[in-house]
């Protein structure tokens, strides 16, 4: 109960504070509309799809995760500002939960992500992309916990880290292999058998995988639990580690 | 109010290759009783300000424990938070937001329910002559303002102990002024304050009693009135040409008032007495017998940069 009191307390500041950013809400609508409207029509071609729709199935799910992906790794940045600011240091004398300080900021993450989603989801629609509602609301599924893992991770490394200098490389450093290997861009049905066998490796694969499934109307497709499961298992994982983060952090 | 025993830390600081240990705390016992004003006097890097952090739950000691408020720093650090505020050196304030609602949420991060907060952000906003600015954001206030919201906010949930780290650093002398008035307010409301300070006239001024802190360690406590009664007698600052310095100390050495004399090499003298009040008529009516004429006369009494020199070998305005 103190938990849920205290996150939706975090919460709230941190959707305001988003909210009085205008160009962070611009920033966060523009730049996946651009991929949709500059990128994806090289797709049906590349792609030898039949139909435009077709394309918008394979790419859009991949692009949600992209986003997914890195909105929450690069929310750190914020907290670094945050830390400087001092204000989690004053969040820290109080007795609020640390796992709120946590939970509150990755939980506003995915909101803003969910938010993107959305608008994608409706212009896709403009282009003839068609989705079961019920495989929709399971493919968000997978987008939340995407966000709040990479989120509470970005967020547990910058407490380390505590410095832009350092986040930014570390965390591209991450994102590279991650977004290559993961299938995102492009299906790695195209991937020689050496390259399809690292990407097993990568959770971020299967999530791609299980998405695209949904997008596809397979619900009954493995990929899709399995996808969820892993995702699941990992964001738990993250969120354990960065509330400690929390709770120990100096300065 | 608190107490504390044998509170050590130390950090590990990487230099290239090598791994030093600082010991950036070595042992600190304290007793603060309730209502009083407590400052730690010390130059940056005495360890004052991480000694704070470990009494405000913030890092958590190497060795020794405490007592705060009554409750066990080491056992219960959540009950300790509840009954303390704590005020960082370097500010608290999201840019973004207004003086009142980082009063109500930083309320309610105490648990304090949503009218309840809203009033005492009203009643904060109110003492602290912040009514005004109230819905402006931060990033608009002055630094004495922001201050001050920095201070309604450490005593929103009216704790027994409030920690102030360095609270008029950076001020100008009226905000400084101003804020004094401030923390003699919540002495008078009840509250134990402890504030860490490298100003000596801050400490002098402020605080009911002083610990002067150096190299991680407490090297005096007392009222500055006590520690400065340690420091025995008065320096009289004679003003002379330099012609006349050498007649002078002849005629003065010797005297039963007088402790140590010494020519300044541009002329004059220092003259350490015990009593200043007494000497100096004595020594007036002597250079005038002689003939010999003043520029000027001066009485120093120690101060609590004496106080530190004697105690630490080093001047605190040098270090």
């Amino acid at each position: 109960m103190k938990l849920a009191r205290d996150t939706w307390l975090i919460f709230q500041r941190q959707l305001q504070l988003l909210l009085r950013n205008p160009v962070w809400v611009f920033v966060g609508v523009f730049q996946p509309v651009m991929y949709l409207l500059l990128f994806a029509p090289l797709l049906k071609p590349a792609l030898n799809a039949p139909t435009q729709a077709a394309a918008y199935k394979i790419f859009v799910p991949g692009l949600l995760v992209l986003l997914a992906i890195f909105g929450g790794l690069f929310q750190g940045f914020g907290l670094i500002a945050e830390l400087r600011a001092g204000v989690i240091e004053r969040s820290r004398v109080t007795p609020i939960s640390r796992l709120a300080l946590l939970l509150g900021r990755s939980l506003r993450d995915v909101v803003s992500l969910l938010v993107q989603a959305v608008i994608i989801t409706l212009l896709a629609l403009l282009f003839d992309l068609r989705v079961f509602i019920g495989d929709l609301l399971l493919a968000y599924l997978m987008l939340a916990l995407i966000a709040l893992m990479t989120s509470a991770v970005s967020y547990g490394v910058a407490l380390k880290v505590k410095s832009e200098d350092a986040l930014a490389p570390l965390m591209n450093t991450v994102a590279q292999p991650v977004l290559l290997l993961s299938g995102i861009l492009l299906p790695l049905t195209f991937a020689p058998g050496w390259l399809q066998g690292v990407a097993e490796w990568n959770p971020f694969s299967w999530a791609v995988d299980g998405t695209r499934a949904l997008f596809a109307g397979d619900l009954a497709n493995d990929k899709v639990w399995q996808g969820l499961a892993i995702i699941a298992v990992l964001a738990a994982a993250g969120v354990f580690w960065a509330a400690r983060q929390f709770a120990r952090s100096v300065r | 109010m608190i107490e504390t025993r044998g509170l050590r830390k130390s950090f590990r600081s990487r230099q290239g290759r090598e791994t030093k240990t600082v010991d950036a705390v070595r042992g600190v016992n304290l007793q603060v009783p309730a209502g009083e004003i407590f400052g730690f006097l010390g130059p940056n890097g005495a360890g004052k300000t991480t000694t704070l952090r470990m009494l405000a739950t913030l890092i958590a000691p190497d060795g020794g424990d405490a007592t705060i408020a009554g409750a066990d720093l080491r056992k219960e650090p959540a009950e300790v938070r509840r009954r303390i505020g704590y005020v960082a050196q370097g500010g608290s304030t999201w840019d973004e937001c207004t003086a009142r609602e980082e009063l109500v949420l930083h309320a309610r991060m105490y648990g304090i329910g949503k009218a309840d907060a809203h009033r005492r952000a009203v009643r904060a906003l109110d003492a602290f002559q912040l009514t005004e600015y109230a819905d402006r954001k931060c990033k608009t206030y002055s630094g004495g303002q922001r201050r001050r919201v920095e201070i309604a906010l450490g005593i929103i949930h009216e704790p027994k102990i409030v920690f102030l780290d360095e609270p008029t650093t950076g001020l100008d002398p009226q905000s400084r002024a101003h804020m004094w008035d401030e923390i003699r307010r919540l002495r008078t409301e009840g509250m134990t304050v402890f504030i860490t300070t490298h100003y000596l006239d801050e400490a002098d001024a402020l605080c009911d009693r002083i610990a002067i802190m150096d190299h991680g360690e407490v090297v005096a406590e007392g009222t500055p009135a006590e520690l400065k009664r340690e420091i025995s007698g008065d320096v009289v600052l004679v003003g002379l040409d330099l012609a006349s310095t050498p007649q002078a100390a002849q005629l003065l050495d010797g005297e039963e008032y007088l402790n140590k004399l010494e020519t300044a090499d541009e002329g004059g003298l220092r003259l350490y007495v015990d009593e200043g009040a007494t000497a100096i008529p004595q020594i007036l009516r002597r250079l005038d017998h002689a003939g010999l004429s003043m520029t000027s006369i001066e009485l120093h009494r120690p101060s609590l940069d004496d106080v530190f020199l004697t105690k630490t070998g080093r001047s605190l305005r040098e270090s």
